[in-house]
């Protein structure tokens, strides 16, 4: 019953910028100083530039305030944290895309704050749609897509932030399987194909996804990260080293998630007896 | 390996494009023809109703002519005043004050707004102010403003600024909070902090509250006009519709008076239904949030 049965030992924990993101022993609590709620709770991670990681947790496992201390939109409590480069890229579970502006907007909105200079932003974003199989969606309100569709126009909204990072909190929970799977498809792609495609310049695509499912965790990523709940804890960690394309039904992916779920579902219990 | 993956691949992007094709729903628009008709036909009937039953008033002689004129008594008062050619004048005199003093409370009310409602401490310590202000009658700041301004056309700005200017600043505070965190959380992670924060997130956000705020203020700018036009009526003011109203009470020209206030409302009415309503439904439409009612 050791909690600490971490896996294999990562890579390029060395003083070099060898990371796109590390965590080094945060914690977080909510509420007076010293007296708070702690939500995380010495939490060491590093991810690999190019690297697709999930973090994986029960409901009170502070997934969501991981990502926000990663994207600097809170300060962890203790410990430090450093994203060498730009600012990360964030995707919500909601859309968050604003809906006073058409899709092709929000995307040239996020080029303009970036600084890409007018002349150059309409084809930018056409090219982004382009990427997320969304050609022609150009005008369209928000209103009038799907929420598949939605969801690929913020995807191409992150990745119009040119941002080596991107953070995805449960970005597909509120989707039907089968669009779900759909959208499981596209990110893999470009996250595989990310060096060379319009998104992310010239560096690869670390990618931090924050989900509850553990299926999709396998499906998706190369490695995975348990955390226990209140406070958050790494618990243990899996590489996958099941071959891309991944179909979420298949033995492999099941197989794995078997065991993932187990050891979750054991995580949980240990709340129910006191 | 590589063929099944491209295989793969394929074979999702043709699943997402039949999702896409299945979630899509064509939107139907009537035709302008009716829309046009469905939209005139009953207020132009209540209209006409109204008309009918002030013509059977007048016809069973409840009042003395002169106290309650005819429908037709009031129009060729507004003939007269047509073939005099004083209604463009006069029209004009107060729509172009309304306008300016509108314009200068958008100015002035948009910044106190955006501060009230960003600032815990400005909202503190004017906000209670600002409601009050606003469901303060304005006629109340005229006997001041005539004593500071005496009767000249800053006492009619004055007035007019302090019963619109509320309720811009009020419109845009109920805006900013209605706001969805999600959208603020969404626009910081791209960037816009501090002004650009303001400009491409914020005020865009708040815009439907906004809109109801300059649309109440219209209101409220028109009718602290009327009653200063009404009190501080001088010849060196020029005639607006306020002092129009005020002359023919003076001259006991219950015709005139009347079809002076119908101006005042055919003015307020035009403004509503040629400005605010094609914009706000414009804004809601782009956004979703208006259905078609049937």
């Amino acid at each position: 019953m050791d909690p600490a049965l971490t896996g294999t030992p990562l890579s390029g924990a060395t003083g070099t910028a060898q990371y796109s993101v590390r965590l080094d022993h945060v914690s977080k609590s909510f509420g007076r100083p010293g007296g708070g709620q702690a939500v995380l709770d010495d939490v060491s991670l590093t991810v690999a530039p190019g690297e697709f990681v999930c973090v994986l947790g029960a409901s009170g496992c502070g997934k969501s305030t991981l990502l926000n201390l990663v994207a600097g939109l809170e300060q962890p409590t203790r410990g430090s944290i450093e994203v060498p480069g730009h600012r990360p890229a964030l995707m919500f579970q909601e859309h968050a895309l604003f809906p006073w502006l058409t899709a092709g907007r929000n995307i040239e909105l996020a080029l303009r704050l970036r600084g890409v200079r007018s002349a150059e932003r309409r084809q930018g974003a056409e090219r982004l749609l382009e990427l997320v199989r969304l050609k022609g969606s150009y005008g369209r309100r928000v209103h009038e897509l799907s929420g598949g569709m939605r969801q690929r126009v913020a995807l191409a909204r992150a990745l119009a932030q040119e941002s080596s990072v991107l953070l995805m909190d449960e970005p597909f929970a509120a989707l039907d399987a089968i669009t779900r799977d759909v959208l499981h498809e596209e990110l893999s792609r470009i996250w595989a194909e990310s060096p060379r495609s319009a998104g992310a310049a010239d560096r690869p695509l670390s990618v931090m996804f924050v989900t509850h499912n553990v299926r999709e965790a396998v499906r998706l990523a190369q490695r995975v990260v348990l955390l226990s709940s209140r406070p958050g804890r790494v618990v243990r960690e899996w590489r996958i080293d099941l071959p891309q394309p991944r179909r979420i039904e298949s033995a492999g992916v099941s197989a794995l998630s078997i065991e993932i779920t187990d050891q979750l579902r054991g995580e949980i219990r240990r709340h129910g007896q006191h | 390996m590589a063929s099944t993956e491209v295989q793969q691949q394929s074979d999702m992007a043709d699943l997402g494009a039949g999702l896409d094709a299945l979630e899509d729903v064509p939107v139907r628009r009537a035709p302008l023809g009716r829309t046009l008709l469905a939209k005139a036909l009953p207020p132009l009937t209540a209209v006409v109703l109204v008309l009918l039953a002030w013509q059977g008033v007048y016809a069973a002689h409840v009042k003395p002519a002169y106290l309650l004129p005819g429908p037709l008594d009031v129009w060729d008062s507004l003939h007269d005043q047509w073939l005099q050619g004083t209604i463009g004048a006069m029209i004009w005199t107060s729509l172009s004050r309304g306008i300016l003093g509108f314009l200068i409370s958008v100015l002035i009310g948009t910044p106190i707004g955006l501060l009230v409602a960003r600032s815990r401490l400005v909202r503190a310590a004017i906000g209670p102010i600002l409601s009050g202000l606003q469901s303060m009658p304005s006629v109340a700041w005229v006997p001041p403003a005539i004593i500071w301004f005496g009767l000249s056309n800053a006492t009619i700005y004055a007035v007019v600024l302090l019963g619109a200017v509320p309720s811009i600043a009020n419109g845009l505070v109920a805006g900013v909070d209605q706001v969805q965190p999600i959208y603020l959380r969404a626009g910081r992670t791209l960037g816009a902090t501090g002004l650009r924060g303001v400009r491409h997130v914020l005020i865009p956000a708040a815009l439907p509250g906004y809109l109801a705020g300059l649309k109440q203020a219209w209101a409220f700018a028109w009718r602290s006009l009327m009653a200063a036009e009404l009190i501080a009526s001088s010849p060196a003011l020029g005639i607006g519709l306020g002092q129009a109203l005020e002359n023919a009470r003076d001259q006991q020209d219950m015709p005139t008076v009347l079809a002076t206030i119908l101006l005042i409302l055919f003015i307020g009415v035009c403004v509503e239904l040629v400005v605010f309503s094609p914009l706000e439904r414009h804004v809601l439409r782009s956004r979703g949030l208006l259905t078609d009612r049937r």
